[in-house]
C-alpha cells in the first residue's frame, strides 16, 4: 500500500514538472492559439486549384507563426478537403463551426461549394474568405463573406478593353456547358454594349466535346472580328486547334481559366498567338519594377517553388492571400468573429499575389482592374502586353 | 453551302470516332451476346497508352499503336477470365453489371496511372488540313475512317471464311450445342473479348491526336458508341459504322441548325425513336433468342 503510494506521488510530480517546462516553454505566448480554417478541392477534379490552395495556407501559416503569431496568438490551420462536391464542403463547414470552433475560415475553392456553405458560416458567425470566383458570391454583399480571386466581370472586362483597343466591333463567343462559361458567357453579354461590341454569334461547347469545327463554322459564317472562347481545359485548347485546323485568321481570345502551362502543352502549336487575362503571376518576371505586386510575386514564387519543388500556378494565390488579409483583420481582435470580418472590411491598399485589395462596404471582392494583365502566347511562353 | 460542308466533315470526323467503338460493341455481341459497359474505358486506356509511348517513351508511332493495342486486349482478357467466367449464374443481367463495375474500376486505375490531367497527342501525319470548297477536313479523320473499314472487312472475312470466326459465332449462338460439336466455347468467349478490347484500343488510339484524352473520357465516348451499335443494329458491323457516321452527322447538323446546346440531346433523341420504332436497329435482323 505503502509503496503504491509514493509511486502515486512521485508520478504526480513527474506530470506537474512537465505541465510547468511546456507552459514555461511556450513562454509569454502562452495564449491559446487562433484556430483557423481551411476547404479546398485538394482531391478530385478540382485539384489544380485546391491543392496548391491547400499548400499556400500552410506555407502562409507557417510564415505568420515563424514571425511570432498575431498579439501572441499562434496560428493553428484545420483542413479538410471537400472534393469538388458541395455536400462534402457543407459537412466540413459544419465541422469547422461547431467541433473545431475556428474563428475564420478561407476557401473553398468553387463557387458551388462556397455558395453551398454560405447559410452555416451566416448561421454560426463565423468569417469567410473564399478563394472562388463566382460574382455571386460577394453581390449581394454578405456583412460575413469575402472572397480574393478575381470576379469574371474583371476577366470579361480586361478582354473588351483590349478588343476596343484593337479596333474590333464584332465578335463571336464559344463557351462551355458548365458553371465557369455559362457565367462567363452572361458578363460577355452584359459587358459587350459598353464597349461598343457586338456579338454576331454565341455557341456552346461539352466540356468533354472532341471536336468543335461544327460550332465554328457556324461562328465563322457570321464573320465577326474576333472570337472569345470561355472555359477550362481541355476544352478550349480543342477550339485552339480547330481554329488552326480551319485556318480562321480572326484573334482568339481565352479566358483566364486556361492560363496555365497545361494549356499551351495541350494545344501545341495552335496556342500561338493566343490572347488572354491572367493573374500577374503568370508574368511576374516581366512586370516593371514599378509595379507593387512585383515583390511580393517573386516572394510567394520563390518560396512556393523551394517548399513544394513544383510550379506555382496562380490559384493558391487565392488562399496566400486569403491567410495574409486575415492575419492583418486579426490584430487587436482578440478572436472576436465579428470584429475580424468588420476588420476585414476596412483594409485598403493591401498589396497580394491577385491583386491589390481595397474593400469597401459594396465591394467585399476589392481587387481592381488591375488584378488582370493582358498576355499572349509566343513560342510557348506568356509574354506580357503592354 | 461551305457551313454545310463544315457541318458534314465534322460530323464525319466525330462519326467515325463513334463508328470505331460501335464496333467494338457489335463485335462482342455478335460473338458473345454480351454489352459490355466497360468498352469506352476500354477506348481510353488505347488513347492514353499511345500518349504515353508514343509522346512520352518516344516508341516509333507503329510499335507504340501495336503495344497500347495490345495492352487494351490484354485488359479485356483479364476482365473475362478474372471477373467474368468465374460467375456463378451468369445472367447475362449479372454479367452487364459487373462490366459496369469494371468501367468504374479501371477509370480509378487509370486516374492513379495517368494522373487527373487531360494529355494530347500530335497527329499521325504532319499534313496540313484538306480544304474542299473552304471547308476543312483532318488528316486524322481519313485515317479514322480507312482503319475502320478495314477492320470491318478484316471482321467480316473473319466470320465468314475462318474456323475460328465460324466457331466464335456458333458459340454466340449456342453455347451447349456449340461445345457438343468440339468447339472450346471457353477459349472462344476469352478471344471475343480480348478482340473487343482490342477494338477499343484502336479506336482510341486513333482518336488520340485528334482531340484531349484523359482518365474520364471513357464514360461518354462509350455511351456514345453504345448508342451508334444500337442505332445500327447491334449485330451488325456494316450497321455499326453507318450507325456511328449517321449518329456523328446528326449531331453536327444539330448543332448547325438548332443549337449547340442540344448536341448530346439529338443523339439519345434518335436513339429512343430507333429503339421506338425499329427496336432491332437499322440494319438488325428479327430478334434473335440468344440466352
Amino acid at each position: 500500500m505503502k509503496t503504491s503510494g509514493t509511486r502515486m506521488i512521485r508520478a504526480l510530480a513527474v506530470a506537474a514538472l512537465m505541465v510547468c517546462t511546456v507552459m514555461s516553454g511556450q513562454g509569454w505566448a502562452a495564449k491559446g492559439p487562433y484556430k483557423i480554417g481551411g476547404i479546398f478541392s485538394i482531391t478530385g477534379s478540382s485539384s489544380f486549384l485546391g491543392d496548391p490552395e491547400k499548400k499556400s495556407m500552410e506555407m502562409a501559416v507557417e510564415k505568420i507563426n515563424a514571425a511570432g503569431g498575431i498579439d501572441g496568438h499562434m496560428l493553428e490551420p484545420v483542413i479538410y478537403d471537400d472534393e469538388g462536391d458541395p455536400t462534402k464542403a457543407v459537412l466540413a463547414a459544419n465541422k469547422l463551426t461547431s467541433k473545431d470552433e475556428v474563428i475564420a475560415i478561407v476557401g473553398p475553392s468553387l463557387t458551388p461549394t462556397t455558395l453551398a456553405i454560405i447559410p452555416v458560416v451566416e448561421k454560426t458567425g463565423v468569417p469567410l474568405i473564399s478563394c472562388a470566383a463566382g460574382i455571386k458570391i460577394t453581390e449581394p454583399v454578405k456583412p460575413l463573406v469575402y472572397k480574393t480571386a478575381q470576379n469574371d466581370v474583371l476577366a470579361v472586362a480586361a478582354i473588351y478593353r483590349h478588343i476596343k483597343a484593337a479596333n474590333i466591333k464584332k465578335i463571336g463567343i464559344i463557351t462551355v456547358e458548365n458553371a465557369f462559361g455559362e457565367s462567363g458567357k452572361e458578363q460577355l453579354a452584359a459587358q459587350a454594349p459598353k464597349f461598343g461590341l457586338q456579338i454576331l454569334q454565341a455557341e456552346t461547347f461539352g466540356a468533354k466535346d472532341t471536336d468543335m469545327t461544327a460550332q465554328l463554322a457556324k461562328i465563322r459564317a457570321a464573320q465577326p472580328e474576333a472570337l472569345v472562347c470561355w472555359g477550362t481545359n481541355p476544352g478550349p485548347a480543342v477550339v485552339a486547334k480547330n481554329v488552326v485546323q480551319m485556318n480562321m485568321k480572326i484573334p482568339l481570345y481565352q479566358s483566364h481559366g486556361v492560363a496555365s502551362p497545361k494549356f499551351i502543352e495541350l494545344a501545341e502549336s495552335a496556342a500561338e498567338g493566343i490572347l488572354l487575362p491572367t493573374g500577374k503571376i503568370l508574368v511576374a518576371d516581366q512586370l516593371p519594377e514599378t509595379d507593387p505586386q512585383k515583390t511580393v510575386l517573386k516572394g510567394y514564387i520563390t518560396e512556393f517553388e523551394k517548399r513544394y519543388s513544383m510550379p506555382v500556378s496562380g490559384f493558391g494565390g487565392y488562399a496566400y492571400d486569403g491567410i495574409n488579409l486575415l492575419a492583418a483583420a486579426l490584430k487587436g481582435t482578440e478572436g472576436d468573429k465579428k470584429k475580424i470580418a468588420e476588420n476585414i472590411g476596412k483594409i485598403k491598399g493591401f498589396v497580394g499575389v491577385t491583386g491589390s485589395f481595397t474593400f469597401s462596404p459594396e465591394d467585399h471582392n476589392g481587387l481592381g482592374p488591375d488584378a488582370f494583365v493582358m498576355v499572349v502566347i509566343k513560342d510557348g511562353k506568356w509574354q506580357l502586353l503592354k | 453551302m461551305q457551313e454545310l460542308l463544315q457541318y458534314l466533315f465534322s460530323g464525319i470526323t466525330n462519326g467515325a470516332v463513334y463508328a470505331v467503338i460501335a464496333l467494338g460493341f457489335s463485335m462482342l455481341y455478335s460473338s458473345t451476346g454480351l454489352i459490355n459497359f466497360a468498352h469506352g474505358e476500354f477506348v481510353m486506356v488505347g488513347a492514353l497508352s499511345l500518349i504515353s509511348l508514343w509522346k512520352g517513351l518516344k516508341i516509333p508511332l507503329p510499335a507504340a499503336f501495336a503495344v497500347s493495342v495490345a495492352v487494351t486486349a490484354a485488359a479485356g482478357l483479364l476482365l473475362e477470365r478474372l471477373a467474368l467466367r468465374n460467375v456463378r449464374k451468369p445472367h447475362p443481367i449479372v454479367l452487364v453489371i459487373i462490366t459496369v463495375g469494371a468501367s468504374i474500376l479501371i477509370r480509378g486505375i487509370a486516374m492513379l496511372v495517368w494522373g487527373k490531367d487531360s494529355h494530347s497527342s500530335p497527329s499521325y501525319s504532319s499534313h496540313p488540313p484538306i480544304d474542299i470548297a473552304g471547308a476543312t477536313l483532318l488528316p486524322q479523320s481519313l485515317w479514322i475512317i480507312a482503319l475502320t473499314l478495314l477492320l470491318v472487312l478484316g471482321l467480316h472475312v473473319f466470320y465468314k471464311r475462318f474456323l475460328t470466326g465460324r466457331a466464335m459465332l456458333a458459340t454466340a449462338i449456342n453455347k451447349k450445342a456449340a461445345a457438343v460439336v468440339g468447339i472450346r466455347t471457353d477459349t472462344m468467349v476469352l478471344l471475343a473479348f480480348a478482340m473487343s478490347a482490342g477494338m477499343g484500343g484502336i479506336g482510341g488510339a486513333l482518336i488520340a491526336p485528334l482531340s484531349m484524352s484523359s482518365f474520364d473520357m471513357g464514360m461518354i465516348l462509350g455511351l456514345k458508341g453504345f448508342c451508334a451499335a444500337m442505332i445500327g443494329g447491334l449485330s451488325s458491323s456494316w450497321g455499326a459504322v453507318f450507325g456511328g457516321l449517321l449518329l456523328g452527322i446528326l449531331e453536327a447538323m444539330g448543332v448547325g441548325f438548332l443549337s449547340s446546346g442540344l448536341k448530346d440531346a439529338s443523339a439519345f433523341v434518335l436513339l429512343l425513336l430507333i429503339l421506338y420504332f425499329r427496336p432491332t436497329g437499322l440494319f438488325g435482323k428479327a430478334v434473335v433468342q440468344r440466352f
